[in-house]
């Protein structure tokens, strides 16, 4: 696919830069005028798949997490991508309030925070080889300019 | 990220200002365990009258101390007025448990209830 625009990012799998990878990526998205709450979404999904990939991707292991995003025309498309061990049932993942950690406080609503906020998810997943989420969103108006 | 304790009556008041994600949520949680070490208290508010952004690492963090409140027999109330925050929350219908106020006042009367307390 061709993309008016895009960007990837690397970032180490560390969770300070859970902050750095939704800031970035909702300035990037900016150039397509937002408003403020469709750029709210946004920042929630990506800290979320992030998230994801640091703690159960790599189980807070150092890797490298990829954050691409694009946009064409007033769609916005973000993949996040790790290399970490995979998830072996999505199913059961994506399920609201499941969790693999519950002895981290992980709430098992990373998946149904994606959904809620952004118009589709795809979840990819290798067992040994990682685990793509694919993210899009269209930004419909800037008419709050 | 900034973080205020205050006692009121059998309260602690957590005052958060910062965005709460995994990382933030970790950093506070830490906080409020040692401030709950030296609390004689039973219950909890999380004010989160400055919390610009909340993913759901925020929901892992209020539960937690929930769990807490209950082995206290105390209460838990969030203080919250953004939209987005309250969201989160209401998706894992949270409120039904830890209900939200708009503001500290309102929130204290629940979890300091005279009535309430007398009965434990």
């Amino acid at each position: 696919m061709k993309y008016d625009n895009e960007m990837t990012l690397q970032i180490a799998s560390k969770s300070q830069n859970e902050a750095f990878a939704r800031v970035a990526v909702a300035a990037f998205v900016s150039q397509l005028n937002p408003t403020v709450s469709e750029i709210a979404d946004i920042k929630t999904a990506v800290s979320e798949a992030v998230t994801n990939a640091i703690i159960h991707g790599y189980d807070q292991k150092e890797d490298i997490v990829e954050v691409f995003c694009g946009y064409c025309g007033d769609i916005v498309y973000i993949e996040v991508r790790d290399n970490g061990r995979g998830i072996e049932d999505i199913m059961q993942a994506r399920q609201p309030l499941y969790t693999s950690k519950p002895e981290m406080e992980r709430s098992g609503m990373g998946f149904t925070v994606m959904e809620t906020f952004m118009d589709e998810l795809n979840v990819e997943s290798q067992l040994g080889i990682g685990t793509k989420v694919r993210m899009t969103k269209k930004i419909k108006c800037d008419s709050d300019l | 990220m900034k973080m205020k304790f205050q006692k009121k009556e059998l309260t602690l008041i957590v005052s958060i200002s910062a965005e709460v994600d995994h990382h933030i949520a970790e950093e506070c949680r830490e906080k409020i365990e040692k401030e709950l070490d030296k609390f004689q208290g039973k219950s909890i508010i999380f004010d989160f009258s400055d919390v610009t952004f909340m993913d759901s690492s925020g929901i892992g963090m209020v539960i937690g101390r929930y769990k807490y409140t209950l082995a206290q027999g105390g209460r838990t109330a969030i203080v919250c007025r953004n939209e987005k925050v309250k969201q989160i929350f209401q998706l894992s219908a949270l409120f039904q448990l830890i209900p939200c106020y708009d503001t500290i006042g309102e929130a204290l009367k629940y979890t300091n209830q005279e009535g309430f307390l007398n009965e434990i």
